[in-house]
């Protein structure tokens, strides 16, 4: 048996004119967390709703823990949970009332739901406000409601479609939290966003996608090596040392390229691999130069995006 | 393997009925929600006693030689125009519900796709019972007078409500098939509007020329206001309940699968 939870293969869908999803294949092995990153628009939330069997493809199959999204659709439905970019919960049901609504519609009996309610009332720090319609929620605490409504048949894998799109960043850091938590606990996770950092703060791979095509998918650290090069970051104890070590780098450096003092104190130069790391400490103590501060760095997500879709991210961002 | 075999065996429900708890489980959730709003029982309550009053007062005298001989015969045809008109809103509010992310919560369920649909349908037996019950007691303060047991007038209040869920299948239709919800309230006024005119709800169907009354004696309405004022009024009966139940009969058949079919293709 294969371990995928989530596969896809080829999935097509048009809405009218608009090809929302080209071809898109997607595999996230079981109790993993899988970025699907893109602008707005590049089909994520199409895909997560066909792999949640709202929608049903054109084209293409997929299958959750093995169960076909169309043909087998029930099945899928009572192994998955969804959280949507909008609070899918009723706004004039109070918190607790949503989660027993779902245990019961999930066959729970009612003191089971009631327990489960509170259990994930409590986990969400809802306790509170459980008796409270949730149209009185604030935007984060709707957010959380509606991620737990998305667990109360402890589903084994989770879609959460950009979860903390217009969520603060103590929030955001909170939602991460428990995605962490669901995964440790053993959940598959399927997580779109726009968000580069999220994609790579979670993640164990990443689909990139845009206009419905996939770009790029690896892992976070792979997909920035087949991107471009690194940078090494070098900090002289001493700040006049800065001109030597600024040569040793430049020694070292694809291309022969100078090195930069990116920030105060620190010079930095683009490299080819491991090797120049190696081969820069050994000058430098050769050299008799002390650091304080020596390091390799991958590019950014955001310059990976950048290759990849050849669009500014502030053009992504704004979308 | 499924999450909810997961959870202990004796906290799962099981069994056949499934479908039936799923429905009855979203019709609390609609009871709840109209118990949260109690203003969306506006219409359904003000409704028919601006109607018996601008009818009784003005028409009254014109139409049956005087105001309580009116009343007497107009009272049972508000109550069934006014579960008519009741019908509507659930047409509209169905198809601004859909927009909302709650739908797409129900749809990832493993449920039947029919139980929300269902449920908001069965919920909305409290606005007509309410419009049975507002009706009457404003009714009986403008001087109406039951002339049949009440037996008989529960009888012909349930008649009423289940002529308005047996309906609502049809509004529902109507709001799954267009896109706004203004364009429900529309389809649906201009449905309702003349079904409940060229009826017996306002005149005796004798008055009206003879091509309508064609029109009017199978307007599945006047069939509902004839067993109506027969059980209020002590009358005979005569088969215009059975008409009635037919009526319901065809509603649901009818519509109530055509509904389904255009909830699953809209969504």
């Amino acid at each position: 048996m294969t371990d995928l939870m989530v596969e896809a293969e080829g999935l097509v869908k048009r809405f009218g004119e608009t090809r929302a999803l080209q071809g898109v294949d997607l595999a996230v092995p079981r109790g993993t967390v899988h970025g699907v990153l893109g602008p707005n628009g590049a089909g994520k939330t199409t895909a997560v709703r066909i792999l949640s069997t709202l929608l049903r493809p054109d084209a293409g199959s997929a299958r959750i823990g093995g169960a076909d999204v169309v043909r087998d659709a029930q099945r899928v439905r009572s192994r998955i949970g969804l959280t949507g970019q909008y609070a899918s919960v009723d706004e004039d049901l109070t918190g607790r009332q949503n989660l027993v609504l779902f245990g019961t519609l999930l066959d729970l009996r009612k003191p089971a739901a009631k327990a489960r309610a509170a259990e994930l009332l409590e986990w969400f720090d809802l306790t509170e406000a459980a008796d409270r319609p949730a149209k009185t929620y604030s935007g984060g605490m709707r957010r959380r409601l509606d991620l737990a409504a998305s667990l109360v048949g402890r589903p084994d894998v989770i879609f959460l479609d950009e979860p903390t799109t217009g969520l603060d960043p103590s929030k955001r850091e909170d939602m991460w939290g428990v995605v962490r938590t669901l995964v440790r606990d053993g959940s598959t996770v399927l997580l779109t966003t726009q968000y580069l950092e999220e994609a790579e703060a979670l993640a164990d791979e990443i689909t990139v996608i845009d206009h419905g095509r996939v770009i790029a998918n690896d892992t976070p650290d792979r997909l920035k090596r087949i991107v471009g090069g690194q940078t090494l970051e070098v900090r002289p104890t001493n700040p006049a040392d800065l001109e030597k070590t600024g040569l040793i780098l430049a020694a070292v450096a694809t291309g022969g390229q100078t090195a930069e003092q990116t920030r105060k104190g620190v010079l930095s130069v683009p490299v080819a691999g491991d090797e120049a790391l190696t081969e820069a400490v050994a000058r430098l103590a050769t050299a008799g130069i002390a650091v304080t501060e020596l390091s390799m760095h991958l590019p950014s997500l955001d310059e990976v995006f950048f290759t990849l879709t050849g669009k500014p991210k502030e053009e992504v961002a704004a979308a | 393997m499924t999450a909810v075999a997961v959870l202990p065996e004796n906290k799962v429900h099981k069994g056949p009925f499934r479908g039936v708890r799923h429905s009855l489980e979203l019709t609390k959730r609609s009871l709840i929600k109209t118990w949260r709003t109690p203003e969306a029982l506006i219409d359904v309550t003000v409704q028919p006693a601006l109607f018996m009053v601008i009818f009784v007062y003005i028409f009254g005298g014109a139409v049956a030689g005087g105001t309580h001989q009116y009343l007497q015969f107009l009272m049972p045809g508000i109550l069934a125009q006014t579960v008519a008109m009741g019908a509507i809103s659930i047409g509209v509010n169905l198809n601004s519900d859909l927009e909302k992310g709650i739908f797409d919560r129900f749809r990832s369920l493993p449920i039947a796709r029919s139980a929300p649909l269902i449920g908001a349908v069965l919920g909305d037996v409290v606005r007509y019972v309410v419009v049975s019950i507002s009706t009457f007691a404003f009714a009986y303060l403008m001087g109406f007078r039951l002339h049949a047991s009440p037996v008989h007038a529960v009888a012909g209040c349930l008649l009423a409500v289940l002529f308005g869920l047996c309906l609502s299948w049809a509004l529902v239709f109507v709001g799954m098939l267009v896109r706004t919800s203004g364009a429900v309230q529309g389809i649906g006024f201009l449905v309702i509007m003349p079904l409940t005119f060229a009826s017996n709800v306002f005149v005796g169907v004798a008055t009206l020329p003879g091509w309508m009354q064609g029109f009017v004696k199978v307007n599945p309405l006047t069939h509902l206001v004839e067993s109506m004022r027969a059980l209020f009024l002590g009358t005979p009966v005569g088969d215009h309940v059975w008409w009635t139940l037919g009526w319901c009969a065809a509603f649901v058949a009818v519509f109530m699968p055509l509904a389904l079919a255009a909830y699953r293709k809209k969504v």
